[in-house]
């Protein structure tokens, strides 16, 4: 083992690497130019989306009702709402999204409210659909409100106080910290985005420094000179690995630039994500190892491969290895224990999750990081072991 | 100097299964001689000068090259050696300097040595008008040329040539074989393989014929046209060569 022999190694491949224009593009421009673009997108569209809803008279259609004037008119009177006369195919233009909603309501329901028996209202909308949704709220706070309406009118008529109701009242409040709340929302989602880049921004490199340079003729060259197999696989590993760190670190500044400039203040408010340089520390040592395992496993196996295209089919499978446990642990409700502890990828996941929530449980980080090590030094020895296989190096 | 002493070596081959790609292989190589392998394709060359260079081990059987064992100090052994073939390749992002000064770092030589070397080579072949031109840019002549100062720079006493005039036209592989007799002519000891006889008359001091892995004949170019009552080496090669189906 040399160390100056791997440091000679890494400058000529950072200096190669910097002069293709290939990896410039897939390293720094498409995440740098990617997410700004992305939130901006969803932000114009969200917003569009949701103006377009709020603006619109809503047509909707009622069933029932014809001995009840006062309840239509009152319906009518809703602002935001047009009642359309009914017709026999109502259900089918509210799954055609012609109409909003429809409301079924008995024929007397003005005199069966001041009555004893209970008798349904019922609103038909088309879930998932803003519009849809929007009025149905309308409708449903509409029917509320009357039905306390009148129930109320009939306890004032008996004598009765209308507080009878409500004896008591009933509110949920949120005690936990906002930070942790949007943490567990959003926290999940930012470890993911950085363990996708910094396998992305791996892959490329990888695959060029064995099987491309196979391909290219070039591996026999290096190994026609002094330096031991070792010490060239510490050389590229270190390259790889910068790749992937930076393509991470770029990709999360245009992430927090976007999420900053790009979206509306009331996005912004719900995002309520306060990340202050210690977290960005921790959640960086806790990502370190990560990065090695995947440059270790990215050159252990594209240099499995002859040509760059033969390794592009054996990386892209690796993708969803990476991506599925990034995703699991960026949901709602998975949470760190000392079985999701012992899961690769997911392990860092959980833990950055926690950590940009406030939460530093520092003996499940210390065995996160530890595990994180000890799988990144297995695929470590596996490159290495690979670069010293001749069946590998040279296959026909 | 170069010393093989029974190389084998096999590969395993799902098809085929046990191939001995190289077989009980001796000869020796001194300095300030040429030792030409002939050998038709597939015969065992490329892989008898890789053992050689250290690019693979030998199963079975030894050798010295420069006094260091290919097994045990191969390291060593390639500090001693250069290098070329036609499937060594140049980086094409670095320029000729660059690539030079590459492999001057990589063989352990420190930043004024490689100056003055890279100085002397670039003249003595005739490439300072491209040395920072990229790799890629290149003609097909230009390339051969910083594969050779590339080969040379940390001025080894051993070269070994892997065909390395295959794919040229005349006028690169004549500038191939004129560098070749130099080193001869330098002392160096030099080893290469090809299927061209011509190059074997014109070059070679002592030839040694290769096929199906094993050495079937070894001497001077009149040795062996003594042993094998023939003028032309071509009749002599197909003469061994045909021994063997």
């Amino acid at each position: 083992m040399s160390l100056r022999n791997s440091l000679i190694v890494y400058r000529k491949e950072l200096r190669d690497m910097l002069r293709d224009k290939r990896t410039i593009r897939s390293m720094v421009i498409i995440p740098v130019i990617a997410f700004p673009l992305l939130f901006w997108g969803i932000s114009k569209v969200m917003s569009s989306v949701m103006g377009e809803a709020a603006t619109e008279i809503a047509p909707i259609m009622v069933q029932g009702g014809a001995d009840s004037p006062k309840v239509l008119a009152a319906l009518r009177k809703v602002p935001g709402i047009k009642v359309l006369p009914y017709r026999e195919d109502a259900k089918q233009e509210v799954s055609d999204k012609k109409i909003r909603a429809l409301v079924e309501m008995p024929n007397d329901i003005d005199t069966v409210a001041t009555g004893s028996q209970s008798e349904q209202v019922s609103i038909g909308y088309y879930e998932n659909d803003v519009k849809s949704e929007m009025t149905r709220d309308k409708l449903q706070k509409f029917f509320d409100d009357y039905r306390d309406g009148v129930a109320r009118a009939a306890l004032v008529a008996r004598g009765i106080s209308p507080n009878i109701l409500e004896p008591f009242k009933v509110q949920a409040n949120n005690v936990a910290p906002p930070a942790k709340v949007s943490a567990a929302i959003f926290g999940g989602w930012i470890p993911y985005l950085i363990i996708i880049f910094s396998f992305t921004g791996a892959m490329y490199p990888a695959m060029d420094l064995t099987a491309g340079e196979k391909e290219r003729g070039t591996l026999e060259t290096i190994l026609s000179s002094p330096v031991s197999r070792t010490d060239l696989v510490i050389g590229k590993f270190l390259m790889v690995m910068t790749a992937s760190v930076v393509t991470a670190v770029l990709s999360l500044a245009s992430v927090g630039f976007a999420g900053r400039h790009m979206m509306s203040g009331a996005q912004q408010q719900t995002m309520n994500l306060s990340i202050s340089p210690s977290t960005v520390i921790a959640v960086a040592v806790m990502l370190l190892p990560l990065t090695v395992l995947f440059a270790s496993m990215l050159l252990a196996v594209a240099l499995l491969a002859k040509s760059y295209r033969e390794a592009q089919t054996y990386v892209s499978p690796l993708v969803f290895v990476a991506v599925a446990p990034a995703i699991i642990g960026a949901l709602p409700g998975v949470e760190l224990n000392w079985k999701t502890a012992l899961v690769p990828i997911l392990n860092t996941s959980l833990v950055s999750k926690e950590v940009i929530g406030g939460t530093y449980h520092w003996t499940t980080m210390l065995m996160v990081f530890g595990m994180t090590c000890v799988y990144a030094a297995i695929a470590l020895g596996a490159a290495i072991h690979m670069f010293n296989r001749e069946d590998v190096l040279f296959r026909t | 100097m170069i010393e093989a002493n029974n190389l084998c070596k096999n590969f395993k081959d799902k098809k085929r299964g046990d191939i001995h790609a190289v077989d009980t292989v001796s000869f020796t190589c001194k300095p300030g001689e040429i030792y030409g392998l002939l050998g038709a394709n597939g015969a065992g060359k490329t892989t008898t000068l890789r053992i050689l260079a250290t690019i693979l081990a030998p199963s079975s059987g030894t050798a010295t090259v420069a006094g260091f064992d290919v097994v045990r100090e191969p390291q060593k052994v390639r500090a001693h050696v250069g290098f070329l073939s036609t499937a060594t390749a140049l980086y094409d992002r670095l320029t000729a300097a660059e690539t030079v000064e590459y492999f001057g770092q990589l063989f352990g030589l420190d930043s004024a040595t490689i100056e003055r070397r890279t100085n002397e080579l670039f003249k003595a072949l005739d490439m300072e008008e491209f040395r920072d031109r990229r790799c890629a840019k290149l003609s097909t002549g230009m390339k051969q040329k910083v594969s050779i100062a590339r080969t040379l720079v940390h001025d080894p006493p051993v070269m070994i040539f892997d065909e390395p005039t295959n794919g040229l036209d005349v006028m690169a592989a004549r500038s191939i074989t004129d560098f070749i007799r130099q080193c001869r002519d330098r002392g160096k000891t030099v080893i290469f393989s090809t299927h061209v006889m011509t190059e074997v008359e014109k070059l070679c001091d002592r030839i040694g014929i290769i096929h199906a892995g094993k050495m079937r004949t070894e001497g001077t170019l009149d040795e062996l046209r003594q042993s094998y009552g023939k003028d032309s080496l071509e009749e002599i090669f197909v003469e061994v060569s045909g021994d063997a189906r």
